[in-house]
């Protein structure tokens, strides 16, 4: 999605230090600390995690940290809400996955 | 930070408008302040927030700027990106667990401000599909546009604000219609509801049929008002389609929004048969409107009541913003839902309260509470922005509980 280089009430905005992150393996670019999510969503990029149980695609919700839809998982960090997550240069970021269920005794495909 | 954990006079958590101005009033009575907020930059919601007001624009973020260059002066100490997740009271002082470690005081502040109700409709779950709020924060915090095109879904103060904020963005939107009738919209889908709701922003209202409406609402039948005389293609307010005749029955797509399905509905909210159609978009913000986020609150035993004028359930609390935890306060939108202004002048209250039990004050701390109590009514009186009719009736009421109950000590 595009990015408000110049807010006509809040004036000139605040994309200082371009860095490249990796999501899903892809190379992806963004700026040093906003939130991930707004990175990828500046780069089209809404699915953010795969539900648990059912796999659906799951985007961010809240995008203030309340509503813990937009986890994902930042290698070295674990599992995050990628609203309030600043990102870094480099960082290697997967999306959040669908896991098995012993109880249903589901297999991952 | 070491596993002892740090010791201050006072922890706040939240860093809006509440709790950055009882920093900086507790730190100007000598008290040592550290504000936590698991946000990455201080603010709270007001970073988002401009709107205008007789021909000039308020803007949050400047407020907030100051409040934090005057924490800087104050020396108030503003950790971000740390979230609290509990707290106890072991002896006189609160252990508050964070995730970088235990920090402790033996006076905590509440300034968590308010979270969004979520609002269910069919396909909600697309990617795409967010809270009225997260359209605001992308846009004017991220500043990346939340989409190409967006439909707002929910017809209530906190929409139509954020809506004209969006254009002003620049992110252009299809519309603002009412959410499908049924168990879990309630009265969010009746028409006649919504227009009565929006009264408390028609002042602010450019468009000449809304504020027509809202005089024609207060004095007769407003159901056979919208039935007759609202245009089925809505009316445009601030350039923007407010459709109050019109629902959203689903959201559809394939892993991302594509397009909602909207119908025309009768006064009640009823689906008028064969009436439906699609409209384009590529994102849907839904406003369900706010409830104070108090869950830090239960956790530290603080009893809870119910107004739904101030957005359901809350801490109780006294006008003196305490609570009946000692050393425990409150302030902003944890003690019910109103605009930054109010939030400001209640942390300033909170901070006397702070500074009076705490003996920073001396001798005039009464005073000086009383003073605040008095300029937090004085804000609630003249705001421009009323989530809710009858907050100051209903504030009182709580009071009154206050004092029949933990005031005499029952
Ligand atoms: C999405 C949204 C949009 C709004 N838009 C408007 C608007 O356009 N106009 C208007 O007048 N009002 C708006 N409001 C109402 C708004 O709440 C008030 O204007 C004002 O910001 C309230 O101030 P506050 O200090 O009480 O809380 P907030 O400004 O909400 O600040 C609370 C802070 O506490 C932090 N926090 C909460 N829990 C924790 C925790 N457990 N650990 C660490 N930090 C925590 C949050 O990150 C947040 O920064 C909006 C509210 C919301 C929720
Ligand atoms: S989008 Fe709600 S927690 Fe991140």
């Amino acid at each position: 999605m595009e990015r408000i280089q110049h807010h006509p009430i809040l004036g000139k905005t605040k994309f200082h230090q371009p860095i490249t992150y990796t999501f899903n393996g892809k190379k992806l670019s963004g700026y040093r600390g906003e939130p991930i999510a707004a990175a990828l969503l500046a780069e089209g990029i809404r699915v953010l995690r795969r539900h648990e149980e059912s796999g659906a695609a799951r985007g961010f919700y809240c995008a203030i940290g309340h509503c813990m839809e937009c986890r994902l998982v930042v290698q070295g960090q674990g599992i995050v809400r990628s609203c309030l997550t600043p990102l870094e240069p480099g960082m290697i970021i997967t999306e959040g996955q669908q896991l098995a269920n012993e109880i249903t005794g589901r297999k991952l495909p | 930070m070491t596993s002892k954990g740090e010791e201050t006079d006072l922890i706040i958590v939240g860093a809006g408008p509440a709790g950055l101005s009882a920093a900086n009033k507790a730190a100007e009575y000598g008290l040592r302040v550290t504000v936590i907020d698991e946000f990455p930059e201080p603010g709270g919601r007001m970073l988002g927030q401009f709107h205008e007001e007789s021909g000039h624009w308020w803007v949050g973020k400047q407020i907030a700027d100051e409040l934090i260059a005057e924490a800087g002066r104050r020396g108030v100490r503003i950790r971000c990106g740390v979230s609290v997740y509990g707290m106890l009271k072991v002896d006189d002082r609160f252990e508050v667990s964070t995730s970088i470690g235990a920090l402790f005081a033996p006076r905590v502040l509440l300034a968590t401000g308010a979270a969004e109700i979520p609002m269910p409709v069919q396909g909600w779950t697309l990617p795409g599909v967010m809270s009225i709020g997260a359209a605001q924060v992308m846009a004017n915090v991220n500043f990346v546009k939340p989409g190409r095109r967006g439909l707002i879904v929910g017809i209530n103060v906190l929409a139509m604000a954020i809506a004209r904020e969006l254009s002003v963005s620049g992110v252009s939107l299809a519309g603002i219609v009412l959410p499908p009738a049924g168990p879990l919209a309630g009265a969010a889908a009746k028409p006649k509801d919504n227009l009565e709701l929006l009264m408390g922003l028609s002042h602010l209202a450019p468009s000449p049929i809304l504020r027509m409406g809202s005089r024609i609402a207060r004095s007769c039948n407003l159901a056979g008002w919208i039935a007759n005389f609202f245009p089925r293609k809505g009316i445009r307010m601030w350039d923007i389609p407010l459709q109050l005749r019109t629902a959203a029955v689903s959201i559809n797509g394939n892993e991302r929004v594509e397009s909602v399905t909207l119908a025309q509905v009768d006064a009640k909210g009823e689906i008028l048969d064969g009436s439906q159609w699609e409209e384009p978009v590529d994102f849907v913000a839904l406003a369900g409107g706010l409830y104070p986020l108090a869950e830090l609150a239960s956790v530290a035993g603080c009893p809870f009541i119910y107004t739904p004028e101030l957005g359901g359930h809350l801490p109780l609390h006294s006008e003196q913003m305490r609570t009946p935890v000692e050393g425990l306060y409150v302030a902003g939108n944890i003690t019910g839902v109103e605009s930054a202004l109010v939030a400001m002048s209640q942390g300033r209250l909170a901070a006397a309260s702070i500074g009076v039990d705490a003996d920073a004050i001396g001798s005039g701390g009464d005073r000086i509470v009383a003073e605040a109590m008095e300029e937090v009514g004085r804000t609630r009186a003249a705001a421009l922005i009323q989530f809710q009719p009858g907050i100051a009736e209903a504030r009182r009421g709580i009071y009154r509980l206050w004092q029949e109950t933990i005031e005499v000590g029952v």
